[in-house]
């Protein structure tokens, strides 16, 4: 078990194995498919970004809206293969952490090795438990996208299993799971 | 009669997504029980304690609330009529809104903001019953993205038919979460099959099929499944799915179409029943 703080340094990620159990605290930015088509043509287009990628972390969730005295609403993790043609321009930009659930495809894999990042598995359906890690949640951008919006969420020991490390390698390699081995 | 049909469908749409169906949770504890792998077993002991909490806090089980599904049976004498059934969608569309679970409904090409519009019900009658049953059934699409038909022919194996339903399961892998309830239609025309995978999923997981042949079935497929080593997240073990139920129906003697609907862990449904609906 090893306890990580945002932002994500090389130094912080080289150290990170596959299948390794992480509480991260700090800054997470959701977004998920509709907000990443947006950040992508954002920057295509070279225009400002509603938030810095520099060593930030991108958590693919949409999370339900936040009842009356509670900090988050349920926000567990949503299919990251979904957001995989995106994940090239926004690792330029300076994005290391991904979080989401499922496998990815190789490509990914390999960029995650090409721009040193790293890929965090958050347990999956378990919105109920994540959202009470969550200290505070911010709307950021896309307002129109309602769940699929981005927001900040300021996070403490968010449990999470190490993916695919920086060197491109992931958990999911001795698995029997014919589509994707990653 | 609106404000009781309100109330009954706010019942139902709230235990479905606040508390975990006891069917399934009792296959969950006694999946962590005999759970080898440590980190399998991790993840399932997160499952179980965010279902403690979702129910404790009145919090969604899984943020994707699902695409609200209602299967609605009439039962005998009852009139069923469109208005009723457009009460039945507006008040589940409603019940979303004021328990705050996700809008995740959008137009198929321009998306848009997501609402809550696109309640989609199926309608069937059984006249041994009284009054009006409805299930409110949230479909997280995370599992639903991993749906498969195929059209068989009627000459082949039943071999074939098993060995599809894995495929469909290794396909689904750890991105549907597993681990899976698998409803599994046989027969009838293509709709209609994946029609019965879907509702094999709201019926009772715990219970062996009352069919000798199909509980067998069921019953191997499960083995074969539970050796995928997929296991809980993705993490390996010996728990990918809890439950295979099949259904069947007669079908054309040119065909044999058999329908996979997966169920993440997160299996929620809630049944009322509407009594005092004009007869």
């Amino acid at each position: 078990m090893l306890k990580v703080e945002t932002p994500l340094s090389l130094e912080k990620i080289a150290k990170l194995r596959k299948g390794e159990l992480v509480y991260l605290s700090g800054i997470v930015y959701t977004a998920r498919d509709q907000a990443h088509k947006k950040l992508v043509e954002l920057i295509k287009r070279k225009k400002a970004l509603p938030f810095s990628l520099k060593d930030s972390i991108v958590y693919y969730c949409g999370p339900t809206p936040s009842p009356k005295g509670e900090i988050s609403g349920s926000c567990g993790p949503t299919t990251s293969l979904r957001m995989d043609g995106f994940v090239e321009p926004l690792l330029q930009e300076g994005l290391k952490g991904m979080i989401g659930k499922g496998g990815r495809t190789p490509k990914v894999k390999e960029l995650i090795k090409k721009y040193k990042a790293v890929y965090f598995l958050a347990p999956s359906g378990c919105g109920a438990l994540l959202a009470q890690k969550v200290l505070s949640k911010k709307l950021i951008a896309f307002k129109e996208l309602g769940a699929e919006a981005i927001y900040q969420l300021e996070v403490r020991d968010f449990p999470l299993i190490v993916g695919i490390d920086s060197r491109g390698v992931g958990i999911y390699e001795d698995i029997e799971c014919s589509n994707f081995k990653t | 009669m609106e404000k009781e049909i309100l109330a009954e469908i706010d019942k139902a749409v709230r235990r479905a997504n606040f508390s975990l169906r006891r069917d399934v949770f009792v296959l969950i504890e006694k999946a962590y029980k005999l759970e080898k792998n440590k980190k399998a077993k991790l993840a399932l002991s997160w499952i179980i304690e965010n279902v403690k909490i979702a129910k404790k806090k009145n919090l969604a089980i899984c943020q994707d609330t699902g695409f609200p599904l209602g299967f609605i049976t009439g039962g005998k004498k009852v009139k069923v009529d469109s208005a009723l059934i457009e009460n039945i969608k507006k008040s589940i569309e409603l019940s979303y809104k004021r328990n705050y679970l996700r809008a995740s409904i959008v137009s198929p090409f321009f998306r848009g903001k997501p609402g809550y519009k696109g309640v989609t019900v199926y309608l069937d009658f059984n006249p041994k019953i009284r009054g009006l049953e409805v299930v409110v059934f949230p479909k997280g699409f995370g599992s639903e993205n991993k749906t498969k038909l195929k059209m068989f022919n009627p000459t082949i194996s039943f071999k074939e038919i098993e060995d599809f339903i894995i495929t469909a399961i290794r396909e689904a892998g750890p991105q549907a979460c597993p681990p899976f309830i698998v409803g599994v239609g046989i027969g009838g025309d293509s709709s209609y099959a994946l029609y019965l995978a879907k509702k094999a999923l709201v019926e009772r997981i715990d219970k062996p099929n009352r069919d000798k042949f199909l509980a067998s079935l069921e019953k191997r497929l499960l083995r074969r499944i539970n050796s995928l080593n997929i296991g809980p997240m993705g993490l390996g073990g010996k728990t990918t799915a809890l439950a295979v139920k099949i259904k069947t129906h007669p079908t054309h003697i040119a065909g044999l179409p058999v329908g996979v609907n997966i169920s993440c862990w997160a299996l929620r449904s809630a049944r009322v029943k509407i009594n005092n609906v004009k007869s």
